[in-house]
């Protein structure tokens, strides 16, 4: 347990997460490695871990019949992956797969949700964690609908 | 000024006889004499040879969407305000071709357009309108490039200015600090006294061009009752003016209410027909057109007036910057009276009163200006 | 529309005034993706560098019969005989201009406008960060930096296209990639199963490379959204306003001051810029339909 918790505290995640808190929820953490291709999850399946990133990168992605996957976003070392195991009916909405060998740690879904559940200032403290990169994608999102560079206005007329 | 003449006096008289031996004076050196005329129930600017061109006895009725020509009580020449025209028909006229190009079988020769050299001279232009073309000089000859085809008719041009005697419905020159005295930018410059059974000119020269002129027309030393007379005549004018607008500070209250909702109300009565644009005698936005014959031998690149009220003019692939009415009025009035002062060292606006009257729907700058001063004035009292 | 270049020089002395174009021949055109080309254009220079450009500047670029567009200059500025122009068909003028084969004449006036603060840039961090067709006026840019490496501290390149198919001078690119000392981040909108780079907005690329925020110079070009949001994001990040330069674009027909359609505020987008402080710029940018 002593191993995965410094795993953990190199993690941009846990800045500035009280010690405590670190403690228990490294409880709910394993090491995990994926190698080249490999998928961390496919959509429809159950989202039962949460991920955070230690080294590599990973291809979210969309299956278009046709045209075959698409990626739409890809996290990289220090980021987090998956946001579907926090509210139910906890199932991945996407296929996640390692571009390169990554290394994570795999968090239990059911045991953090636990822990957030019972001291909800853990729950604030891994939301203030969980919210911004969720927002952020979701700012990506919007200038992919957009479709900027296809519509831009770089050539008048 | 200053080059005194006869007996040391630099203001004379001249009879409407004068006025006649001037335009023939003008002719003979060259010029095309350019004066108001009447046509189609207004006064506009054609080419004149005769006194009896001028629109003897007429004068106008002007308000926001409204202009009416009238029997005047006298017999004045200039009794009248401005009209639909503006001198920047003659000198940054509506369509100009730029150049052509031929195409053959060795080669692409392209032909420049020569600049014009004909020479004109502007009879009856008023204080705000010499302004105005000041303005123009400053857009298209006082920046990093010159418009050659606007230099080659500026240069040429010989100004007889008049002293406004009468204010029309929609002027506010006093509010702008542009008239209606004409104090600079003139060859010879003109006050007409008409009343009783006198009809004479005080006329004051403004360049050596215009001494040389005034010295072949018959006239003589004004006398001081006649000089009072004449500033008579301007002080009248400029305590009559249909409308005025506070400007000392209009750059930075438009500029400061960007946002504010008085744009939505004038857009909702806005048609967006660019009439204002086009009587404005500041307005310079053109637009190219591309032709080509259809054996493709032969192009040529019109430039002709366009009008920040169009769609087309802001349009970039995909639409429009400024789809809404309100922005395209919001650019306009913004652009004259605002940032006109940041691109050019003063306000577009002369305060001729020509995009009020001739406004469709009547929308008057003066006023909407004011509405967003008292708004803006009660918004900033209430916090 | 064929001539030999010689003619070419032939037809321009007569062209004297800003609004009359030179007839130059397209040397070579390079098809860039499906629908944007890059035409050389022979300058007729002679090595004086009377026929030179800074870095930013735009020509007006006019097709026979047609109609003229600015096209900001995409090549190196160190070639003053050859000036090349990177353009995406999108308009009648465009696909005219697209379609040109090498021997065709092309009308140009210009270069017109600002440029890029190389100079003042000199000691500093630079971050060229370019969306989409932006990349093409920043390439004089990335030409300038390679070549005066010593002249800068870290660089960076960040560029967000729509898809793989749609990045221009791929293979520059990669040779920029294998640089040493100068990094460079491509991201995409949406990527296939082959595509190993980042997948994202470009602002995501920000905490990927290194540089030091307080001593960057960023120069930007891409659609408006784009600007508004990196210019932000480089704020952020800690790049003071007045280091973040933009390169704007509006309707433009006479680039000389004369036409009023590109006008942006107080701006003429074709004499004050088209590349601004971002400082400048900035209130403006928040006004819709200003």
């Amino acid at each position: 347990m002593k191993g995965i918790e410094e795993l953990l505290r190199q993690h941009p995640f846990v800045q500035g997460l009280e010690d405590d808190i670190v403690r228990m929820i490294a409880g709910c953490a394993k090491n995990v490695v994926f190698q080249v291709n490999q998928y961390v999850f496919r959509e429809a399946d159950a989202a039962d871990n949460f991920y955070i990133i230690r080294h590599g990168t990973v291809a979210l992605e969309m299956f278009v019949p046709g045209r075959g996957p698409f990626t739409f976003l890809t996290v990289k070392s220090g980021e987090i992956l998956g946001a579907d195991w926090l509210v139910p009916p906890y199932r991945c909405s996407f296929d996640a797969r390692a571009v390169e060998l990554t290394r994570a740690i795999a968090f239990d879904a059911t045991c953090l949700r636990d822990k957030c559940e019972t001291d909800h200032h853990i729950g604030y403290e891994m939301m203030k964690r969980f919210i911004p990169p969720l927002v952020r994608q979701l700012q990506t999102a919007r200038f992919q609908s957009l479709e900027i560079y296809d519509d831009d206005k770089l050539q008048s007329e | 000024m200053g080059v005194s003449q006869e007996n040391g006096a630099s203001l004379f008289m001249l009879t409407i006889y004068g006025l006649q031996a001037l335009l023939q004076s003008l002719r003979q050196r060259g010029y095309r004499t350019i004066g108001p005329v009447v046509q189609d129930q207004a006064i506009v600017y054609d080419e004149i040879e005769l006194i009896s061109d001028l629109p003897r006895g007429w004068t106008d009725e002007q308000d926001g969407g409204h202009y009416r020509l009238a029997r005047s009580d006298d017999e004045a020449l200039f009794g009248y305000s401005v009209g639909p025209h503006s001198w920047k028909r003659f000198l940054h006229p509506p369509r100009q071709r730029l150049w052509s190009v031929e195409q053959k079988q060795d080669g692409v020769r392209v032909i420049p357009e020569a600049p014009s050299a004909e020479r004109l001279a502007f009879i009856g232009v008023r204080a705000c309108e010499i302004h105005a073309i000041a303005i123009q000089d400053r857009v298209l000859l006082g920046d990093k490039y010159i418009d050659p085809h606007y230099r080659a008719r500026r240069e040429g041009v010989f100004i007889v200015a008049v002293n406004c005697g009468k204010a029309g419905g929609t002027c506010f020159c006093v509010s702008m600090n542009t008239g209606p005295k004409v104090e600079e930018g003139f060859d010879l410059a003109l006050t007409e006294l008409v009343g009783g059974d006198q009809h004479v000119f005080l006329i004051e020269a403004g360049s050596d061009e215009g001494r040389a002129v005034l010295k072949d027309v018959p006239h003589r030393a004004a006398a001081q009752d006649e000089i009072e007379a004449a500033q008579a005549v301007i002080a009248r004018t400029a305590t009559s003016m249909g409308r005025e607008m506070r400007a000392d500070d209009v750059r930075e209250l438009l500029l400061r209410n960007l946002e504010h909702p008085r744009w939505d109300e004038v857009a909702s009565r806005c048609l967006s027909c660019a009439n204002c644009t086009m009587v404005c005698p500041t307005c310079f936005c053109t637009t190219v057109e591309d032709t080509s014959d259809v054996t493709g031998e032969h192009a040529e690149r019109w430039q002709r007036w366009d009008s920040c009220f169009t769609m087309d003019f802001s349009y970039i692939h995909g639409g429009s910057v400024r789809a809404s009415a309100r922005s395209r009025y919001r650019q306009w009035m913004t652009h004259k009276l605002a940032t006109w002062v940041d691109q050019f060292g003063s306000s577009g606006c002369v305060g001729c009163g020509r995009c009020v009257t001739w406004c469709p729907v009547g929308i008057d700058l003066t006023e909407e200006v004011r509405a967003i001063r008292m708004s803006s004035a009660s918004m900033e009292n209430a916090s | 529309m064929m001539m030999t270049s010689s003619r070419a020089s032939d037809a321009n002395t007569a062209a004297l005034d800003p609004m009359t174009p030179r007839f130059l021949p397209v040397t070579r055109r390079i098809r860039e993706t499906a629908d944007t080309v890059s035409l050389e254009i022979a300058t007729g220079d002679s090595g004086d560098g009377a026929s030179g450009f800074r870095p930013g500047q735009f020509n007006m670029l006019y097709a026979y019969g047609v109609g003229e567009i600015p096209v900001s200059i995409s090549g190196d500025p160190a070639v003053t005989d050859r000036m090349v122009h990177t353009v995406r068909s999108v308009g009648p003028v465009s696909e005219a201009l697209a379609k040109l084969k090498r021997g065709d004449v092309v009308g140009v006036r210009g270069p017109f406008g600002s440029s890029w603060p190389l100079a003042e840039a000199a000691g500093f961090d630079v971050l060229v960060i370019a969306g989409g067709i932006g990349l093409a006026p920043v390439r004089p840019v990335l030409y300038h930096l390679l070549k005066r490496r010593a002249a800068y501290g870290r660089t960076a390149l960040l560029y967000g296209a729509r898809s793989q198919q749609d990045i221009l001078y791929d293979k520059q690119l990669d040779v920029w990639r294998r640089t040493p000392d100068f990094q460079v981040r491509v991201t995409l909108n949406h990527a296939e199963r082959e595509w190993t780079g980042d997948v994202g907005h470009v602002t995501g690329l920000l905490g990927k490379v290194r540089f030091d925020p307080a001593d960057t110079i960023a120069m930007v070009c891409g659609p408006e959204v784009m600007l508004r949001s990196t210019a932000l994001a480089l704020m952020d990040s800690g790049v003071p306003a007045e280091r973040i330069f933009i390169s704007m674009e509006r309707n433009m027909k006479c680039a000389t001051g004369f036409c009023g359609h590109c006008q942006f505020g107080p701006y003429f987008i074709c004499k004050d810029g088209a590349v601004f402080r971002y400082d400048h710029v900035r209130d403006l940018l928040t006004i819709r339909e200003l």
